[in-house]
């Protein structure tokens, strides 16, 4: 542990997510993954709920996973890994195995948010040591930019098209974080790619923490985000300072919020490059930044509240 | 690399072989070349940390290149690099130029 927290320290370890695995160019989450791997001191097992990552770093027979992994289904990474965490705590009291073992399940916006939410919430709720990871790209991009729950307010997808009817969705996302929180568990984080040395603190001390853990990363995603493939990491620093994605955890209950940008930016710095909420720059749609803006002033201020950093 | 048939897969589909899509080179998905200016690098390892194929070169602590096998040329280390007084130290080039 007494190494430093550095990149030239971190890039002697070897990456446990291998080259050659088929995500988009440019996308955010395998650089997510990496950081995450590489933040683990212990041997990982890793499951994966069905989504982006999933179909694309085991593709038939070729796996980009260094690590024991494991895909069940849409709906239960974490009840799978809840399993498999059970078997290890069985294995370890019966002498089998001496290892010590850290258990992280993976999943998009759809497989936590929505479809594996009720798992997700069974596992915590059990108490399972296990870290949940939600790499957050705000929509269902695997089968073709369908909205999910985590689809922001105003966002343009194939199933909530800005038109003559509908402006995008309607309707703000869902507060995951909070939500997982409210199941008092020991440690809820957020964290963003840009900020990598956030990143791996947070996985670095989730790991450490018995009990069942969750962290929601900001993964930026060019074909659906309609922005260009070299901007992910832009795009998530502009959702870090604007304040759209707080980086924040909350440790048995008490909130800390963990970066507060200098100078708090205009939310439309963080829109304007996206294509998905290109219309909402319309004229007759200015009300809609406006709404957009204050959901975010009113997160952003219960943070601060809630950190007492006000 | 060789696709196998269906007899030659693992009953449940198992991969018993880790990291095993090094196989597949993603290289070929490339439209623009990130170069690297090595006197403009100021060895900050961005583009190690940022880069999503795994597809920079580190050597005892320092960026020696780009792995064009696996590279898809998404620019995020064009982007990112800080380079030298404002020089920076990966270009992106389109490809077959």
């Amino acid at each position: 542990m007494a190494t430093p927290l550095t990149l030239k320290e971190l890039s002697k370890k070897e990456v446990l997510l291998t080259s050659g695995h088929r995500m988009c160019s440019g996308c955010g989450a395998p650089i997510i993954v990496k950081m995450v791997l590489l933040a683990s001191e212990y041997p990982i097992v890793a499951a994966n709920a069905t989504g982006c990552l999933e179909v694309s770093t085991c593709i038939s027979d070729y796996t980009a996973w260094k690590i024991p992994w494991i895909h069940n289904a849409f709906e239960n990474a974490a009840a799978t890994l809840s399993g498999v965490e059970t078997m290890y705590r069985s294995l370890k009291k019966q002498g089998k195995i001496d290892k010590d073992i850290k258990f992280i399940a993976f999943g998009g916006d759809g497989g936590t948010y929505d479809i594996g939410f009720q798992s997700l919430s069974g596992a915590m709720e059990r108490g399972h040591d296990m870290l949940y990871i939600c790499y957050d790209n705000g929509a269902y991009m695997n089968t073709g930019i369908q909205r999910s729950s985590a689809t922001p307010y105003g966002a343009d997808t194939t199933t909530c098209p800005a038109g003559s009817v509908i402006q995008g969705k309607p309707q703000p996302r869902k507060n995951l974080t909070k939500i997982m929180a409210a199941h008092d568990i020991p440690y809820v984080a957020q964290a963003s790619p840009s900020n990598w040395s956030d990143l791996v603190k947070k996985v670095k001390k989730a790991l450490e923490i018995k009990g069942p853990k969750f962290m929601n990363i900001l993964s930026p995603c060019n074909r659906g985000w309609r922005s260009r493939t070299d901007d992910a990491i832009m795009l998530s620093r502009l959702g870090v300072e604007t304040c759209y994605w707080p980086l924040y955890e909350i440790e048995n209950g008490v909130t800390k919020v963990t970066f507060k940008p200098k100078e708090k930016k205009p939310l439309v710095d963080f829109l304007k490059p996206q294509g998905r909420f290109k219309h909402l720059f319309a004229p007759e749609n200015e009300n809609m930044l406006k709404n957009f803006q204050e959901m975010v002033d009113k997160e952003w201020g219960s943070l601060l509240k809630a950190s007492g950093t006000e | 690399m060789k696709l196998k048939g269906w007899k030659d897969v693992n009953p449940g589909a198992v991969c018993t072989e880790a990291g095993s899509a090094l196989k597949f080179k993603t290289g070929s998905w490339r439209a623009y070349r990130p170069k690297w200016v090595e006197e403009n690098c100021i060895q900050c390892l961005f583009c190690w940390a940022y880069c999503p194929d795994m597809a920079v070169f580190v050597k005892d602590g320092k960026m020696t290149g780009f792995n064009y096998d696996y590279c898809k040329g998404c620019g995020i280390c064009a982007l990112e690099c800080p380079g030298k007084k404002g020089n920076k130290a990966i270009v992106m080039e389109e490809e077959g130029k």
